[in-house]
């Protein structure tokens, strides 16, 4: 149980950032290892393979599958056209005929003797990964993609919705606690990265939506508002895909919270700065957490992202559960016996100083803030 | 010996040693955050950090230093080391699958009960007249990625054409593994023999294919094993290669790792075997919950992939709805702050709760995701479909539940539950009203609960050492909850007169009049029994038939004795919130559920 508690989130000013780039399917890389990229680059490209289409064929020129080969007018592997006879078939000496045509252009990939169906394959899907964030190219995993290097002010979310954006920094929260309403926003926060405090609301975000923001980031935001804003309830925190035109980061959880001083005092600081900002979260399976990237390339204090200090007294710690959700101190015991709380439950805990207070918490109701 | 589980959220490691009477028993248990994932992504490293617990508390050597051939010091040498490592897992998605078949209820069933009887989850079931059209169901295999896929359809000598057909759809969707992207996705085919060469011929190349016996032979016959076989080899042989760590924790383990619900399931129907008796089991997770059940000697077991306590707490709320949940809480919260909790839980699924109302709230949750993780069990424990079989008038007039279920509440023995939420709840009358509530047991059925979460290790050890298995489960591993009377039918949500009750107690005898709304619990500890003489009024049955008085033996366990009267199909819930929290907090007071 000395392991049992959960990594933080990781909110500094220098962190060397590595990020992978990869393809949905083995492709090309179009960059070399040292080259210099910025955010909007394409570095690997690829085709998906394009969509079927199944055509039954011996049913549509009325001849039994086992005949449909020498049937056919086009090759199989040809390229095919829209409208294009595919197969025919004639009977009583040529008198009638049945022809069959292809509904799609791309290629006649196979038919089936047994069943009679052909498929059709639509053009293949060129596919782009661009480097999304600036950086170096530092490893290149053959056909699939790269591993990008970047020096920069890192803010990891908890929560996100949308996709990767690119855009300025524009704090408009005067402080952490401030709540983000849709009075808040004006046009000229189109294609800018806005830096709310407490939670955002939903009408904030739907005017965010309305003006074209790229990016809203915020310490907290209702459950009951992300059903409302997607229609549905997100079940399973995977997210990333969702069709908004404004990509949401929310860095302390759900409710009426404020973002963590730290948090905001870096973002604040980065005002006017190109930030890569992306709300795909993935809680299970791969830990995908949404964020804030702010390359500097200044390499000075640079440390390598991911070396946690681990649950150590003096480490600054963040409750993620009631009765203390959203609080910040430090560690100030490492009890070894457990504890009974008031729900009766029996757990390791810690010692947590608030400002002077102590109170005992679970070890697992806190997150070690990786700096 | 030493036997893990890696589950998604936690690793759990048991020591079971011999004692000096020459038992099998449970030593000393660890456990520690699961790392198949970012950033460790090793398996491995949480099996070490739960082992290393059991060493320190046990002031006994079980590691070595990490070397080539593994990190468990075997075999015992004087008193450090282990005579045997065993393991399961479910972590990192467990193993996903898909299937196919011809008739949905038919083979795609069947090929869908042989996946989840081997401990998959099954993420989609195509079939021929399941209303997609064929491109539908190309880009549907395309998106899924499975770890593996089960072909199944026709009966033997049956169907061609549509076996074929489904091939040649799997042909066109070039589907990939869900990990990993170099190796070939295997697919078992399992469906009409005649057409094994044909199947070959289409797929050969394309991806790793293995034919094993038809899953339906006939439309009376089900053959599971062979395809189930099948599962559990390429889960050993290809997926578990590709996640992380997990090819050192096999080459560490003596026996193959085991799907952590395939060792469950063998361990409810050996209990099953053994006792005569029809079991349902459940084990709710952080991210699934699965439901086991024998009725007269009928194995089932269904995976519900998104409801669970932790990671897919939030998709318990969206499933059953705020009301739903809301029934179990016996305070008042505001719907805008359940929700947020619900969605705080989500998103930090490793958290404890640590107040009493947060501990409640969990509970609550708990109870509509067994219900809901039930309800699909029932739709899925069916006949076999497509057998002609005769129909009485009473199953038309049959309204309740799902038509053709074998799962009959009445009839059910015992039901055990295990998994975090039950395990670990703090009082054990905790877990009793949590399967009374989310199962709605009827008539007189025993409950029981898995001690520490113990019941997967216990399965796969049962397949090297049934003794131990057997020895430990009895003695550490099941407790014995009591036994729930629950009279079903006459007139539900009035105050009438319902059942009356004459108990044989080993401190001398009691009587009791319950009313509909009754909730009783009578003291009767583990390893006790009471006679009972049950009376129910007229139209009111407690297992033998409406209005039918009968005796029986009652076993006692930890919360004695329960008599459920709050009525059944469905259970009389006041729905204004004043009168649902009065309601909740006198039931919870009658089981003294929590501290004052």
């Amino acid at each position: 149980m000395g392991d049992a508690y959960t990594p933080g989130l990781t909110v500094t000013r220098s962190a060397v950032v590595r990020k992978t780039r990869r393809l949905p399917l083995p492709g090309e890389v179009v960059v070399q290892v040292g080259q210099k990229v910025k955010a909007a680059d394409v570095v690997a490209r690829t085709a998906l393979p394009g969509k079927v289409n199944l055509v039954n064929l011996a049913n549509a020129i009325g001849v039994m599958p086992d005949e449909l080969s020498s049937k056919l007018a086009v090759a199989i592997g040809a390229p095919i056209a829209k409208d294009q006879i595919i197969a025919k078939s004639t009977s009583f000496f040529g008198l009638f005929k049945s022809i069959a045509t292809s509904p799609i252009d791309g290629t006649l990939e196979s038919v089936s003797e047994v069943t009679g169906s052909a498929v059709l394959r639509e053009p293949p899907i060129p596919v782009e990964v661009t480097a999304y964030v600036d950086g170096t190219i530092v490893e290149i995993i053959p056909n699939e993609g790269v591993i990008i290097e970047s020096r920069a002010a890192l803010v990891q979310g908890i929560f996100g919705l949308a996709g990767e954006v690119t855009a300025p920094i524009t704090v408009v929260a005067k402080q952490a606690d401030q709540v983000l309403d849709a009075k808040d926003l004006k046009p000229e926060h189109e294609g800018k990265i806005v830096i709310g405090g407490g939670r955002a609301t939903l009408a904030a975000l739907r005017r965010a939506i309305e003006l074209g923001v790229s990016g809203v980031v915020c310490g907290g935001f209702a459950y009951q508002d992300v059903k409302e804003l997607l229609g549905y309830d997100v079940g399973v925190a995977v997210t990333g895909s969702e069709p908004l035109a404004t990509t949401l980061v929310v860095t302390e959880g759900f409710g009426d919270i404020a973002m963590a001083k730290a948090t905001y005092d870096l973002l604040a600081s980065l005002e006017g700065k190109r930030a890569s900002v992306n709300g795909a979260t993935q809680i299970r399976a791969g830990v995908i957490r949404p964020e804030v990237v702010v390359p500097h390339g200044d390499a000075a204090d640079a440390a390598l992202n991911g070396a946690s200090h681990g649950l150590e007294l003096g480490a600054p710690v963040r409750c993620i559960r009631a009765p203390y959700f959203g609080r910040i101190g430090k560690v100030s015991g490492l009890p070894v016996d457990l504890h009974t709380m008031p729900s009766e439950t029996k757990v390791r805990v810690l010692e947590v100083d608030f400002d002077g207070a102590k109170i005992v918490i679970p070890r697992a109701n806190v997150e070690v803030i990786e700096q | 010996m030493i036997a893990t589980d890696c589950g998604s959220t936690t690793t759990k490691a048991i020591l079971i040693e011999k004692n000096d009477q020459g038992e099998y028993r449970l030593a000393c248990r660890g456990e520690a955050p699961t790392t198949v994932e970012a950033p460790v992504e090793d398996v491995t490293r949480g099996v070490i950090n739960a082992i290393r617990e059991i060493q320190e508390l046990r002031g006994r050597q079980f590691l070595r230093d990490e070397d080539a051939t593994g990190a468990i010091l075997k075999p015992q040498q004087g008193d450090a080391g282990t005579d045997l490592y065993i393991s399961t897992s479910s972590a990192g998605g467990g193993l996903q699958m898909m299937v196919t078949g011809v008739v949905k209820k038919m083979t795609a069933e069947s090929a869908a009960r042989a996946a989840l009887g081997a401990g998959a989850i099954v993420m989609d079931a195509i079939a021929t007249n399941d209303r997609r059209l064929p491109h539908e169901k190309i880009e549907r295999i395309r998106q899924l990625r499975p770890d593996m896929i089960l072909l199944a359809g026709g009966t033997d000598g049956g169907t061609v054409k549509h076996v074929v057909a489904l091939a040649e759809l799997l042909r066109a969707a070039q589907p990939r593994p869900r990990l990993g992207s170099s190796f070939d996705l295997p697919v078992i085919y399992a469906g009409n023999a005649e057409v094994r060469a044909e199947i070959e011929k289409i797929l050969q190349g394309r991806c790793s294919l293995q034919v094993v016996d038809n899953v339906r032979p006939s439309l009376e016959h089900e053959n599971l094993g062979p395809a189930r076989d099948a599962i559990h080899d390429l889960f050993m042989e290809h997926v578990m290669q590709q996640a992380p760590g997990y090819a050192k924790l096999m080459a560490w383990a003596d026996v193959p790792i085991m799907p952590t619900p395939g060792a469950m399931g063998l361990i409810i129907q050996a209990l099953a075997e053994r006792d005569k008796v029809n079991v349902v089991g459940v084990d709710i997770g952080g991210a699934t919950t699965d439901v086991f059940s024998v009725f007269d000697g009928v194995f089932n077991r269904t995976v519900s992939a998104n409801l669970g306590m932790s990671y897919s707490v939030s998709n318990v709320l969206a499933e059953a709805g705020i009301a739903n949940i809301q029934r179990w809480v016996p305070f008042d919260l505001e719907e805008h702050e359940l929700r947020d909790r619900i969605g705080n839980k989500m998103i930090r699924p490793t958290t404890i709760p640590q107040t009493l109302d947060e501990l409640k709230i969990e509970q609550a949750i708990s109870r509509e995701a067994l219900r809901l993780s039930f309800i699909q069990h029932k739709q899925f424990a069916v006949k076999l479909r497509g057998v002609q079989r005769e129909t009485t008038i009473s199953d038309a007039f049959d309204q309740e539940g799902t038509p053709n279920t074998l799962v009959d509440m009445m009839k059910l023995d015992l039901l055990v539950g295990s998994g975090g939420v039950l395990s670990h709840a703090p009082r054990r009358n905790q877990s009793t009203m949590m399967m009374i509530d989310a199962f709605g047991v009827e008539g007189v059925t025993e409950l029981a609960v898995d001690s520490i979460f113990m019941m997967p290790h216990l399965g796969v050890l049962s397949t090297v050492h049934p003794a131990a298995a057997t020895e430990v489960f009895e003695k550490d591993c099941l407790v014995r909850l009591g036994t729930c009377i629950a009279p079903v039918g006459g007139r539900s949500g009035s105050t009438g007169h319902v059942l009356d009750v004459e108990l044989a107690l080993p401190g001398g005898s009691k009587k009791l009049s319950l009313s509909h709304g009754d909730l009783v619990r009578i003291d009767l500890a583990d390893g006790e029994t009471a006679k009972a003489v049950l009376t129910p009024a007229r139209g009111v049955d407690v297992g033998r038939g409406p209005g039918e008085r009968f005796e029986q033996t009652l076993r006692g366990g930890s919360s004695g004795l329960i008599f459920d009267a709050r009525g059944r199909r469905p259970m009389a819930i006041p729905t204004e919130r004043a009168a649902r929290v009065a309601a909740a907090t006198r039931w919870t007071k009658a089981l003294d559920l929590y501290p004052e």
